[in-house]
């Protein structure tokens, strides 16, 4: 154990088994072939998503009959349009939202000392103690119109405010689910930034504001970027949150999919409005993904 | 210091982030010691009726039962087929292998209603709707990304020196595979056992489509419950999920903490 601590971790890069270890003659094929050992996860992998996926967008092709009717019926139908366009919209709102308080509480939580790091770190795990739905129900109990959040607005002297069945109310349910996938890869990007760069722009008579601007922000860039892409990817399949805390003016594409599967029986429409809802997502995705490289190859080589 | 008032404002902020973060598992605590059946906060009076509820009532007692089955199964299941390929992942030398690492890991970024439906067409071509074995191929192909992350994290920090001085001295690499690395990954192994447990015992989406009158998962339970009537029962249910999994936290953190001292 004492050897693997005492592996220098200069460039956090350890150095992957290259030829030179495979030196004892390789008498299993596992060994080489170690791909192998991943082919019972990949075979689950086609079997229970593969298929059902390709299930699906057969179905968006050839229910009723074959052909694009489904896609057709799914882009000319306003109602289909608007729940799209606010999908994409209200996971543009969790992921400002998260991105507003993450920030500053992932540098809180590298600026602090062990002790309260623990406890701000603890405030993040807390919410997965409980399983989901429980806590989508605690949103519903804080945000109803009797609820603490109105409490303490009337509070202060101003009047209720209409939280629950409004896209408010999803906005900040689904937003505290995903706050920490939003806090952890920001820390995780924070804690490696070296203070000192900071400190040099202060000695050589940046102001404050303006050392944060160049260089602090610039390097924690990778973080928000991460944090960012999967918080909005994830938003947009988000099912339970709206369900509960929504009203039929924040219905989000998921509940759509659901209602025209379970209650309309049309696997054609479900199928299809499910397929623009993960070309969406892998779209997304692949955009993101050379932009976050390329950003972490900026920052490591400052 | 000029930054004073800087902090103070951070501070703050960083305190009502925390609140916003804590709040909703808080104040499911004292819900589910309501007297009456609403779920107007706070709560009048003190009963333990819904703790009561929960542990006579068939429907919660089995959906619980269920859960617990299904997730003790799936982290079994995904343990085994996710270290399996954590370990593969990590020999392959070749390019291939970050490919097969996003393909391995993208049960978690599809979107769920989307692999819901499919999964429930294809499991009612296969009447698999409403079975323990349904649920837990579902759940172990969700749940296998997360061991792969756990485990992938502990053999990155895992020297493979370790394992080739072994076979130097004679193991063969069967022996050295569990004599050195295994020890070494084992906590990897174990959170990703839990993770399993817990994607398990919690998922909901799916489980709403394969579900069947006869085999209810807890979150189902859950589900219908709230969108059915305000049943407080539920918040006596997330209690005692948040107590136990407290414990269960701090017993794993007082071993490890005297593991690592003795």
């Amino acid at each position: 154990m004492s050897q693997t601590s005492h592996t220098p971790t200069a460039g956090g890069d350890h150095p992957r088994p290259s030829g030179a270890v495979q030196g004892p003659q390789p008498r299993l094929r596992l060994a080489t072939y170690p791909s192998l050992l991943a082919m019972p996860a990949l075979l689950l992998l086609i079997a229970a998503m593969g298929y059902p996926l390709l299930t699906v967008t057969l179905r968006s092709f050839s229910d009723p009959a074959w052909g694009l009717q489904n896609y057709v019926w799914f882009f000319s139908t306003p109602v289909n349009v608007t729940v799209l366009l606010r999908t994409f919209s209200i996971a543009a709102w969790v992921t400002i939202v998260c991105v507003i308080a993450a920030y500053p509480y992932a540098y809180l939580m590298t600026a602090v000392g062990p002790r309260l790091r623990l406890v701000l770190i603890l405030c993040v795990l807390v919410p997965f103690w409980v399983s989901g739905v429980v806590r989508t129900l605690a949103w519903v109990i804080l945000l109803q119109d009797s609820g603490i959040i109105n409490s303490v607005i009337r509070l202060f002297g101003f009047d209720g405010v209409k939280l629950i069945r409004t896209q408010t109310g999803v906005v900040i349910g689904m937003a505290q689910v995903l706050l920490p996938f939003m806090i952890l890869p920001l820390y995780s990007v924070m804690r490696g930034i070296d203070l000192r760069l900071v400190q040099a722009a202060r000695s050589l008579g940046a102001r404050p504001a303006r050392a944060f601007l160049q260089i602090y922000l610039p390097l924690s860039l990778p973080g928000v970027f991460a944090g960012a892409i999967i918080v909005f990817i994830l938003s947009l399949g988000f099912y339970i949150t709206p369900a509960l805390l929504g009203g039929p003016r924040s219905t989000m594409l998921s509940t759509l999919v659901q209602s025209q599967v379970l209650s309309l029986l049309n696997w054609g429409r479900g199928g299809a409005m499910g397929v623009v809802l993960l070309v969406a997502t892998f779209v997304l995705l692949a955009l993101a993904a050379p932009l976050m490289r390329q950003r972490h190859k900026q920052a490591s080589r400052s | 210091m000029r930054l004073a008032p800087f902090r103070i404002l951070l501070g703050l902020f960083c305190l009502l982030v925390a609140v916003w973060l804590v709040m909703p598992t808080l104040v499911i605590i004292p819900m589910s010691f309501n007297e009456k059946k609403s779920l107007a906060f706070p709560p009048s009076g003190f009963s333990w009726q819904w703790y009561e509820n929960f542990f006579t009532n068939p429907d919660w007692l089995s959906s619980f039962f269920n859960s617990l089955r299904v997730a003790g199964l799936v982290a079994v299941a995904a343990t085994l087929i996710g270290t399996l390929a954590a370990l593969g992942l990590s020999r392959m030398k070749h390019s291939g292998a970050g490919l097969l690492r996003a393909i391995l890991i993208t049960p978690m970024i599809v979107p769920g209603v989307v692999l819901a439906i499919g999964i429930y067409a294809v499991y009612l071509d296969y009447q698999l709707v409403g079975t323990t074995t349904g649920f837990v191929i579902a759940h172990t192909m969700l749940a296998i990304p997360f061991v792969i992350i756990a485990v992938s994290a502990s053999l990155e920090v895992f020297d493979v020196r370790l394992e080739t001085a072994a076979a130097s001295l004679g193991a063969d690499r069967f022996t050295a595979f569990r004599t050195v690395t295994l020890p070494l990954i084992a906590p990897g192994i174990l959170s990703g056992l839990l993770f399993a447990f817990v994607t398990s015992f919690d998922e909901i989406i799916v489980a709403l489509f394969i579900t069947s009158p006869y085999l209810k998962t807890l979150p189902v339970q859950i589900f219908t419950s709230i969108t059915r009537d305000a049943d407080p029962t539920v918040t006596a249910v997330g209690t005692i999920i948040f107590i136990a999994t407290t414990l269960i936290i701090s017993a794993g953190l007082i071993i490890s903490s005297k593991s690592t001292r003795s």
